[in-house]
């Protein structure tokens, strides 16, 4: 992806990256269950710069009806970027890349959510980037995942999801917007803890056999980490203000 | 064994062993995995997960409130606060003899209305058949209409009916409970009425604090001096 910002020193001799961060270290991440009122469930998470707030409804009727499934249920999901989320404003329109990353959301959660016990019926996901600074959809799904257990729809697993990628020729976790933009590779991924399973997995930028070894094992390290928080989140939410 | 209690998110395992499966959980070679946020309580032979958080799933003999929506020749529909529609056929009503053109169905139940009402049949290919012939089922004349989350309903009933009987009996109210979160309360006086409306609410509300049932209680005695 270019490397147009010759000046920028991504990682510097001590191992520090240009946002002070060490190669193994992710971005400051909170994550709150709850919060709207109207949804059925809901989620916010803050993943370094962005800020992302999820509402599930559901299990619903299908409407459009045609779109029904008599065998089982159906997930959909919608990935939007707030006009203001990014420095140059972003026509409100669906872009190609946002339906991109709707169905990967989708498929990513697909695996977990048991939509089999609710044939003909449908579960929204509607995801809304207020703050975008790289590594939205890793954010995205971590609280879409959240979001659906607020909702009560049962889940085989939580779904995690965290970044890593090659930045000056190094595997780092959880890669930000300049590493993103100048780095060499980036690999999304979507984990579930405790299944062990990965459930979405993406690649951009070129990396040798050994490298995308590293790379997905840092990732999955990644994805534990805000699993312990997507846990807490969901804790102190439904046990938090417990007396006994 | 003893019931242990623990809280569980989706994705924990709740125990490993030879156990039967019931609500929530899911088995996974020998794990028993839980598939909400909840409270596992594990029995002899048994797992489960009591849910903190959902919608209402229809359950074969499960008591329902439901509010008419509209009806066909045949056949009413009842929103019962479900992701799917009740349906409730007329011969329920009017009996064998029923005739699409000599009975009139909005004579009986007209939409708005509501319902006390069962689930006779649930499978996973149609949707909720419910019937009201029944002892203590059928339209609901008078009460007030309260909505709580179906999570909380066995909360409100308390353990062998004990939360219920407290507020029943502090109140003068009869109260009748769907297991879909909707709750009917009638009562003579309307002071009885808004003092069981707000123990409802105060049950929905702080369901997961210990000793709630003495909390009402009291609350319920305080009023009545004041």
């Amino acid at each position: 992806m270019g490397g147009q910002d010759a000046t920028m020193v991504l990682l510097d001799e001590n191992g520090i990256r240009c946002d002070g961060r060490k190669i193994d270290e992710p971005r400051r991440i909170m994550i709150k269950a709850g919060g709207l009122k109207n949804a059925d469930g809901s989620a916010y998470i803050e993943f370094g710069d962005n800020k992302i707030l999820v509402g599930v409804f559901g299990p619903r009727d299908v409407h459009p009806k045609h779109m029904s499934d008599t065998d089982t249920g159906i997930l959909r999901v919608r990935y939007h970027m707030e006009p203001f989320s990014v420095s140059d404003r972003k026509n409100p329109a669906p872009s190609r890349r946002e339906i991109e990353i709707s169905k990967v959301i989708k498929e990513a959660l697909e695996p977990a959510v048991m939509l089999e016990k609710f044939p003909r019926t449908a579960v929204d996901v509607f995801i809304e980037v207020l703050q975008a600074d790289g590594g939205t959809r890793c954010a995205a799904l971590s609280a879409a995942s959240v979001a659906l257990a607020d909702a009560g729809i049962p889940m085989r697993d939580m779904v995690a999801a965290c970044a890593s990628g090659k930045v000056a020729d190094t595997i780092v976790l959880d890669v930000n917007n300049e590493e993103d933009q100048a780095g060499q590779a980036d690999m999304p991924i979507g984990y579930m803890p405790s299944l062990e399973k990965i459930t979405l997995l993406q690649l951009d930028g070129v990396l040798s056999p050994e490298e995308y070894k590293k790379c997905v094992e840092v990732g999955v390290n990644g994805c534990k980490i805000v699993y312990e928080l997507q846990k807490k989140a969901l804790n102190d939410k439904y046990f938090g203000t417990k007396s006994d | 064994m003893e019931n242990k209690r623990k809280y569980v998110i989706p994705g924990d395992v709740v125990t490993t062993g030879p156990f039967r499966p019931e609500q929530n959980v899911v088995l996974d070679g020998n794990k028993i995995i839980s598939t909400t946020v909840g409270i596992s309580e594990i029995y002899d032979d048994s797992v489960r997960v009591i849910s903190l958080t959902g919608k209402y799933i229809p359950k074969i003999n499960d008591l329902v409130i439901g509010k008419v929506l509209s009806h066909t020749s045949l056949s009413w529909e009842l929103d019962i606060n479900s992701c799917y529609v009740g349906f409730l056929p007329a011969q329920d009503v009017f009996g064998r003899d029923f005739s699409a053109h000599a009975d009139e169905l909005t004579s009986k139940l007209t939409a708005g209305d509501l319902v006390a009402a069962r689930i006779a049949n649930f499978d996973r290919t149609r949707d909720p058949l419910v019937t009201i012939s029944d002892r203590d089922l059928g339209k609901i004349d008078s009460g007030a209409l309260i909505e709580i989350s179906p999570s909380k309903v066995p909360r409100l009933i308390g353990k062998r009916g004990t939360m219920i009987q407290t507020i029943e009996m502090a109140t003068d109210a009869a109260i009748t409970i769907g297991q879909n979160g909707w709750v009917v309360v009638s009562c003579e006086s309307p002071e009885g009425l808004l003092k069981a409306k707000k123990a409802i609410q105060m049950v929905n509300e702080k369901a997961h604090v210990a000793n709630l049932t003495d909390q009402v209680k009291e609350m319920l005695e305080s009023k009545g001096e004041s």
